[in-house]
């Protein structure tokens, strides 16, 4: 039987190709020239009026203190080991050439290098831990903060390696070993878990500020909104340098530092 | 058939092996009622957060619920079907009248053979000091 058609093979092969064309490349010139704008990509900072951060002012900061780190791993049964292989950190204090390796420390007082600077989880608005987590494990909460569910990691660990900051510590042991006192508002965790600072996220809700802010007795941490142009920590920023670590890399820490 | 005695008592035997652990269970009815009753302490009072039946079938359920929600949507207050407000909370709502975790849980999880992995991070009853297992439970009406 043969076909009487005016299309033939050919000519239809054509056909098709013009219009996978326009269909494929239409769209994408549609979205070139229709508008002037990029696409926005963080849909929740629409959504969302809060985004809390932290100011640390490091000329405050005692280098001896341990007031914020005390009360905070005791209020979140965090456990501490002899061993630095298995510790487990929420906040805590590190060298300043480790919070800022970008620095030109070779010009610097080696004392200045060495002088130990507190560090948390940057509850960053890019973060990379949520991206890697293959559980959603780790998430980012409306208000900003990055929160984990310990119900679901499965101690992959991907996240220790996606976070520019160490701000995650790995669960090798039962942490109820570590600790000699249980705190029983707070639930400890298993062992096989990553854990981290939630920025109090069981306690800000009331709008009292998180634990290491209120015990810092030389107001060296400013807990705000950073989205509401009128809070104090907004305010700090506003009006001095302010660093953030390794604010190339384009995480876009919450955790602000003045120096 | 060659060896029918032998064959057929080798058959019999096999089939009282294979039904054992269905007699064995027929035998042991009477522990079975850990399961229907479950030890509820005196103070822990007539009605759970919902009625007795939705409990015994769905509590499994109901804490998943309330786990996600607390965690990931950060709301922490439960309305039962009869507009009470309660904290979701598993060591303070629940334990707060389920104090006697051992017999309450742990009886029927055993002989369910599921494994209750909540206390590897929640603290037990004994764990909490006696301030925080008073305190916490709230139990009030939506009008207050």
């Amino acid at each position: 039987m043969k076909f009487d058609n005016k299309v033939n093979r050919k000519e239809f092969l054509k056909l098709t190709g013009i219009a996978a064309l326009i269909g494929v490349g239409g769209k994408t010139g549609f979205s070139l020239y229709a508008s002037g704008q990029e696409p926005e990509t963080d849909s929740d900072e629409n959504k969302n009026k809060i985004r809390y951060g932290l100011l640390i002012d490091t000329k405050k900061c005692p280098p001896d203190c341990t007031d914020c780190s005390d009360i905070c791993h005791s209020k979140h049964n965090v456990p501490s080991y002899k061993s630095k292989k298995i510790e487990i950190k929420w906040i805590w204090k590190e060298p300043a050439k480790h919070l800022f390796p970008e620095n030109n420390w070779d010009l610097k007082p080696v004392a200045a290098k060495n002088v130990p600077l507190l560090t948390v989880c940057n509850h960053c608005k890019n973060p990379p831990c949520v991206r890697v987590c293959p559980t959603q494990a780790t998430f980012k909460r409306d208000d900003g903060i990055i929160m984990m569910d310990y119900h679901r990691c499965i101690g992959c660990r991907f996240c220790m390696a996606g976070c520019p900051y160490g701000s995650r510590s790995f669960n090798y042991k039962d942490p109820r070993k570590g600790l000699t006192e249980l705190n029983p508002d707070y639930p400890t965790r298993t062992t096989g878990v990553v854990e981290k600072c939630n920025l109090c996220a069981e306690k800000i809700g009331d709008g009292s500020s998180p634990y290491c802010v209120e015990k810092c007795s030389k107001g060296a941490i400013i807990f705000g909104n950073l989205n509401d142009p009128e809070s104090e920590i907004r305010k700090a920023i506003e009006q001095d340098h302010v660093l953030r670590r390794k604010a190339e890399l384009g995480t876009e820490p919450s955790v602000f530092y003045k120096v | 058939m060659y060896n029918k005695t032998k064959v057929s008592i080798g058959i019999l035997l096999f089939l009282c092996l294979a039904s054992l652990p269905f007699w064995h269970s027929l035998m042991q009815d009477g522990e079975d009622s850990a399961i229907k009753n479950p030890v509820i302490l005196a103070t822990a009072g007539e009605t759970c957060v919902e009625d007795r039946a939705f409990m015994r079938s769905n509590h499994m359920v109901l804490l998943h619920q309330w786990r996600d929600e607390v965690v990931r949507e950060n709301k922490r207050e439960y309305t039962n079907s009869h507009g009470e407000l309660f904290q979701k909370s598993l060591s303070k709502t629940c334990l707060g009248c389920h104090s006697n975790k051992k017999e309450f849980c742990e009886t029927c999880h055993a002989q369910a053979s599921v494994k209750v992995t909540c206390f590897d991070c929640h603290l037990q009853p004994e764990q909490m000091t006696e301030k925080n297992r008073q305190e916490p439970y709230f139990h009030k009406s939506r009008g207050n």
